[in-house]
């Protein structure tokens, strides 16, 4: 799914290559670029399952505005991965519904 | 609380222009965005632009952009990046969230340059991973370096579509085909007839009617519509494409212009409701200005026109920039203006805009 060459653009600037998890799986992605673009270079679509009906959602916008793409990241539920950096040994989780609770200092933590 | 001259809200041509323009008469500017990469979607932009030499044609929207950046930084521009103004209040003050932090702004002149967003047609399926936005193919494909999808439906002949459309033929992906339901393409023919030399086929007065699939895009139908755009039973085709990319318009990001109070104009041909502004860019709360998609859709290169207007229009209004010297420089800006909103599209623009121009006079 990535682009070697673009006929524009050449190549692309990327961070080192890492490793991270999604579901428990070990997938590589490159540091600091979105989540979402790391996992979509792995083949994973879906990102998340919605609260009422169970529906599969994933990206949409891929700029942070639709909250579409949000998923559980480190523990922390509705983390929007089309804007969020991919990290080395970032455990990545499929979000059901709101997903899992977290305290308000979980929360804080986060930013 | 910080206190700044001025304050442009966005980094993008619109408010990147305003803040060099600004920055050359010694104008205190400070620009805020909320992502974590200044220029808006100027470096999403790969294709040439057009007009004449003065308004940058035959480059592309990465140099342009590249080139805004370099000025700015040499002029000594401060732009907050993570930076997204929550609130707009009296006279000119602002919440800004900084990263983790609550700030507390006040400009004597705010510019307003959000930019627009995306308008989406809802249909069965349309929620499935898959079905995205022209503007998350662009950044997918121009800033990722990663094929939005491999079989492609564009829905949308605007030049958004048909310049998205190309793009994706450029990352490698295979665009099965542009559908439309207005009985004639939107966009440029320039760009039209570069995805039709690639052999892409265009369905005019067809729309989506579904996309299929269980938990990702698998294929969709598209449908004829009449001439009361009403779907036509029996005229279904279907298509085996894993992304739907939609591109039916943008409409202006109002949000902080309704919040200051100014007045607010409908204009479709600009995107919907607009808040009024006169030639200098203001709106009718003094003090306050828009520029950009913000202030009506149209390019990027008219959005850095308007920038520098209203960058201009401030340094006067602060006693930076005496009166005969804005005039002179205002009166380049809109000779400059004058080509870009000519002929069938900008024509159209160019109309609106002195509509809105007029609404403030009222």
């Amino acid at each position: 799914m990535r682009i070697s060459e673009h006929p524009i653009l050449g190549t692309f600037e990327k961070g080192r290559e890492i490793q991270f998890t999604f579901d428990g799986k070990t997938m590589k992605g490159f540091e600091d670029e979105p989540i979402a673009i790391a996992l979509r270079s792995n083949g994973v679509m879906v990102h998340r399952h919605t609260t009422k009906r169970d529906e599969p959602r994933g990206i949409f916008c891929a700029i942070g505005r639709c909250t579409d793409c949000i998923m559980v990241v480190d523990g922390i539920p509705n983390v929007r991965t089309c804007v969020e950096q991919l990290k080395e040994g970032m455990i990545i989780q499929t979000q059901m519904g709101m997903g899992p609770k977290i305290s308000m200092e979980q929360n804080h933590a986060k930013i | 609380m910080q206190r700044y001259e001025m304050v442009c809200i966005g980094a993008g041509p619109a408010g990147l222009a305003a803040a060099i323009e600004a920055a050359k008469n010694q104008v205190e500017v400070v620009v805020y965005d909320e992502n974590d990469k200044p220029g808006g979607q100027l470096f999403k932009q790969i294709h040439k632009f057009f007009g004449s030499r003065e308004h940058r044609a035959k480059e592309r929207g990465i140099k342009i952009g590249q080139d805004l950046l370099d000025e700015a930084r040499q002029l000594g521009v401060e732009v907050v990046l993570n930076g997204i103004v929550l609130g707009i209040y009296q006279n000119g003050a602002m919440n800004v969230m900084v990263q983790d932090r609550l700030e507390q702004v006040k400009a004597e002149k705010v510019l307003i340059a959000t930019g627009a967003s995306e308008n989406m047609i809802p249909f069965p399926g349309w929620t499935l991973p898959g079905v995205i936005g022209a503007g998350a193919a662009q950044t997918m494909a121009n800033i990722h370096g990663i094929k939005p999808g491999n079989r492609v439906l564009v829905v949308g002949s605007g030049n958004v579509g048909l310049v998205v459309g190309f793009q994706l033929l450029q990352a490698g992906c295979c665009v099965e085909a542009v559908i439309d339901a207005a009985p004639k393409i939107g966009g440029y023919g320039v760009h039209a007839s570069k995805l039709a030399r690639f052999g892409v086929p265009f369905f005019m007065s067809h729309t989506i009617k579904e996309a299929h699939g269980n938990n990702t895009v698998e294929g969709a139908t598209i449908i004829q519509v009449d001439k009361s755009w009403k779907p036509v039973p029996g005229t279904e085709k279907h298509y085996d494409v894993d992304t739907i990319c939609i591109a039916v318009g943008l409409n202006p990001m109002t949000q902080l212009s309704r919040m200051s109070g100014c007045d607010m104009v409908h204009e479709p041909g600009l995107g919907g409701n607009i808040p009024a502004h006169d030639v200098n860019q203001e709106t009718s709360i003094s003090g306050v200005y828009v520029a950009g998609d913000a202030s009506g859709i149209e390019e990027a290169s008219t959005a850095i026109i308007e920038g520098r207007i209203a960058g201009l229009a401030i340094a006067n209004k602060l006693g930076y920039l005496s009166d005969d010297a804005f005039q002179t420089k205002r009166e380049e800006q809109l000779q400059s203006m004058k080509g870009l909103r000519s002929g069938a599209h900008g024509g159209m623009r160019g109309e609106a805009k002195e509509r809105l121009n007029n609404a403030i006079k009222g």
